[in-house]
């Protein structure tokens, strides 16, 4: 293919440190039209946390919240529900949170800050569809669990920490969104806690 | 040779053109203007200019293109210091910076709605904001009283009125001050400037990241050519 | 191992799209002349340019909304909302102007060497089209930010057409699809600023590479460099070696094969290019107001005209050319005309002497004062209309047709100078 009667060191040298910082000045170019694919200014504002009132809510009673897009799920989680929580533990695929489907200060046996308030994507972590909350009669797809979420599309079960059940289609417990609280009767989904 | 001459007669004759153009066009409006000598950088400025916006301007001209938080960051305002100081009507931060008057109602009461601000100064210039909001006078023949010597009959009160006072105009169409208002002219320039600063900024907002990535892409360009200068130079040898 | 493994894959490929021929064809084995000077960067800046419109206007568009309700704000929305916007944005604005630039100094490279002239008047040809596409693509191209000079100026270009005699009206009315320029016109504009003008743009371009490689390069000097076979002595041949389709037909002098010696030139001219193009995209991206017109910078109205409308820089010449014509339809007929006459440039030249260097004082005069007049042409066309600059436009419009009609007239008997066999070193 070579065309050319001499190729010295030189030459080399030179062609490289061109085909180098040529590469470089192409890979710099690309730069903006790559990071022109993120979330835009507009994107993010529409994205931007989303207060929840939870002064009203009642032990038992489901809100859903929008935060960019999704439900979000806030439970207000009676005492017993809580106490139920771990005597289900063994019919759990993952019972102690350990894949991280939720933030570090929420990594513990309820899956939320405060015991008593559980913050989760609606969202199953299966093909995406949105589970329905069964207070009451939850027992129809698991035995002596009297609360849960059913999901319609494929039968995907969860209980009141949005931990997952063994022998269902979703792989992983339902994702609880960074979160924190403005005061008692507020919650701020979006935001960590302690970065408000 | 001779294509020599032809290229520099063709470059000579080129940039006299566009220069006189140049000239021509920036010569065209016959009113002069004063000259703002703005300094984006100068973040104090653009605050206070923000401010005075906020206070005097947002009533009636929309910023409907930029962002409250984007404003922020620009402009280094903490959040929360934004909200409480530049947010009145409990919008969200990620906003844009809007009024709630009604357009349609607008124009019956000035006569056409009050323009959107965001790119005023990329039509109209800084320097033209800046001596606009200092040439208004006292005419009893329009709506509000007032007229002005770089916008003739404009549908706009004197909204600064209380800060600069007013100016009658003689028959050579110059202004002298009649009445003063709470700032010396000193001081009302002072404000005009940070509000035209302010107001250059919004026009474009990454105007000084646009000038500072410039420089460096610059820097690389000048170096790469030299490199392509001497290869070029390097393959030559072999037909010279 | 690995440069074995390479060869067989080139092979493989070789035996079923003859990739390597192909290469060797148009690039390293492509016979250049080897006196190429710097008039003749513009061609491979074009295409530099051309790639640049294509890639960021894709990107562009995938944040521009075309209708007449969105798409202002759009534009300000990839300014300020999405990241990096902005530079693609100025990218695509300055790149257009710069477009018109190197393609004008490419045209204006033609006109001084006789690139036009006979074997190249096809070649020429699809560069006119190319001409011609780009400005309509252009054209298009400034009505999407749908600002109040986008309006006006497309209101101002489509009127033009209401100067054809009876279907004019109707004419006009089928362009705009509304009975003032509206969103249905910004929307079918996009349509074909997109799409179909960048599409024609790229085949006019193949074929206009085509045609060059299948006729060879001109060059400053108008000699040409493949001779008659067998009639140059074996040592004065090239010492390159050139690809069969082209040393089989000819004896090739003076040459040298493109790559690498005219693309490394390439690298350095872009390099410049780049340079001065950055320049003005990160501190000037306005122009002083000819790359981007102030009254763009608010919405379309069809209520409002700006004081002083004028085209975009590049149409200057061609727009002033139509104004001082005091008759409508003779207006644009003389501005439709002055572009015709660019068409029939090898036509209009008689002579056989390519190079203005080897050319009569005469042919050197009448070039220069094509030269000046039309850019006094595109400076009038940026200005208000005033009668000295009414007077002044007429007397380069002149100037404009004179040089062709001229031409015809001297370079049938032209006194030129001999024209050297070879080229020097």
């Amino acid at each position: 293919m070579s065309n050319v009667p001499v190729n010295n060191g030189r030459r080399r040298f030179l062609t490289a440190a061109t085909a180098v910082v040529g590469g470089a000045g192409v890979v710099g170019a690309a730069v903006p039209f790559i990071a022109s694919w993120n979330p835009s200014a507009r994107a993010k504002a529409a994205g931007a946390p989303v207060e929840v009132n939870i002064g009203k809510l009642q032990p038992g009673q489901l809100i859903r919240a929008e935060w960019r897009g999704k439900p979000v799920y806030v439970v207000r989680r009676s005492e017993q529900t809580v106490s139920n929580l771990a005597k289900h533990d063994d019919q759990l695929r993952d019972p102690n949170s350990e894949k991280a489907q939720q933030p570090v200060y929420a990594t513990n046996a309820y899956r939320s800050i405060k015991p008593e308030f559980l913050v989760a994507l609606g969202v199953c972590t299966h093909l995406g569809c949105a589970p329905t909350h069964h207070a009451g009669d939850f027992d129809q797809f698991v035995e002596g669990v009297p609360n849960g979420f059913f999901c319609p599309c494929h039968g995907s079960k969860f209980d009141m920490a949005g931990r997952v059940f063994q022998g269902v289609p979703a792989p992983l417990n339902l994702v609880v969104p960074e979160h924190s609280y403005i005061n008692d009767d507020t919650l701020l989904i979006g935001v960590a806690q302690g970065d408000a | 040779m001779k294509n020599l001459i032809i290229a520099a007669t063709f470059g000579v004759l080129i940039s006299v053109t566009t220069f006189m153009s140049f000239t021509a066009v920036a010569s065209g409006p016959s009113i002069q203007l004063d000259k703002a000598n703005n300094d984006l950088s100068d973040k104090e400025s653009l605050k206070k200019g923000f401010k005075t916006y906020i206070n005097y301007c947002l009533g009636c001209h929309q910023l409907q293109y930029q962002r409250y938080n984007r404003t922020f960051a620009d402009l280094g305002i903490e959040k929360a210091d934004g909200v409480a100081n530049y947010m009145y009507t409990g919008e969200k931060v990620g906003d844009h910076i809007l009024n709630t008057m009604p357009e349609k109602e607008a124009a019956k009461w000035f006569g056409s709605a009050p323009p959107d601000l965001t790119l005023e100064a990329r039509l109209r210039s800084p320097d033209w904001i800046y001596t606009y909001l200092r040439s208004f006078y006292i005419d009893k023949s329009r709506p509000f009283d007032v007229n002005n010597t770089v916008f003739k009959d404009v549908g706009m009160p004197h909204v600064l009125q209380g800060l600069q006072g007013v100016s009658t105009i003689d028959e050579h169409g110059n202004l002298s001050p009649a009445m003063g208002g709470s700032l010396t002219a000193e001081e009302y320039d002072v404000v005009v400037r940070d509000l035209t600063n302010f107001l250059e900024y919004v026009g474009e907002p990454n105007k000084l990241e646009r000038k500072a990535m410039g420089y460096w892409v610059l820097a690389f360009l000048f170096f790469f050519f030299i490199i392509s200068y001497f290869l070029k130079k390097e393959y030559w040898k072999d037909v010279h | 191992m690995l440069m074995k493994l390479a060869t067989d894959f080139m092979g493989w490929i070789d035996k079923r799209l003859p990739v390597t021929d192909a290469w060797n064809k148009h690039l390293a084995q492509y016979p250049a002349p080897k006196n190429f000077n710097f008039w003749y960067f513009f061609g491979s800046l074009a295409m530099l340019v051309l790639v640049n419109q294509i890639v960021t206007g894709i990107w562009l568009t995938m944040n521009y909304e075309p209708s007449g309700a969105g798409a202002f704000a759009s534009v300000e929305y990839i300014m300020r909302d999405v990241d990096f916007g902005w530079l693609l944005r100025y990218m695509h604005s300055t790149g257009a102007s710069a477009f018109f630039v190197v393609v004008y100094m490419h045209m204006m490279r033609g006109l001084m060497y006789g690139s036009y002239q006979k074997p190249r008047e096809l070649l020429w040809i699809f560069g006119m089209l190319i001409f011609l596409v780009l400005m309509a693509e252009a054209f298009m191209g400034y009505l999407l930010p749908w600002g109040n000079m986008s309006y006006w100026g497309a209101q101002v270009i489509i009127s033009l057409f209401g100067a054809v005699p009876i279907i004019g009206d109707d004419l006009t009315l089928w362009i705009r699809g509304d009975y003032v320029i509206s969103g249905a016109t910004l929307n079918r504009f996009f349509a074909l600023h997109v799409i179909a003008m960048p599409l024609v743009l790229v085949v006019l371009v193949f074929l206009h590479i085509l045609a060059l490689h299948e006729v060879g390069s001109n060059n400053p000097e108008g000699v040409d460099i493949k001779k008659p076979k067998g009639s140059v002595k074996p040592e004065e041949l090239s010492k390159f070696t050139f690809h069969k389709q082209y040393s089989d037909k000819y004896d090739i002098v003076d040459a040298v094969p493109f790559h690498p010696y005219y693309s490394v030139k390439d690298i350095m001219g872009v390099a410049g290019f780049l340079f001065l193009f950055c320049w003005v995209m990160f501190f000037a991206p306005e122009g002083g107001g000819y790359f981007m017109e102030a009254p763009n910078f608010t919405p379309a109205n069809g209520l409002k005209t700006p004081e002083h409308i004028a085209p975009v820089w590049y149409f200057g010449p061609f727009y002033t050319i139509l104004r001082v014509v005091p008759d409508k339809l003779l207006g644009a007929v003389a501005m439709f005309g002055a572009i015709v006459m660019l068409f029939a440039l090898p036509w209009f030249d008689r002579g056989v002497v390519k190079s203005v260097r080897y050319r009569s004082k005469l042919h050197l005069v009448n070039l220069i004062q094509f030269a000046i007049c039309f850019v006094v042409l595109g400076a009038l066309g940026t200005m208000p209309a005033t009668p000295t600059a009414n007077l002044i436009g007429v007397i380069a419009s002149f100037g404009y047709f004179g040089f062709f009609i001229a031409l015809w007239f001297y370079s049938k008997n032209e006194n030129t100078k001999p024209v050297p066999e070879r080229i020097a070193d």
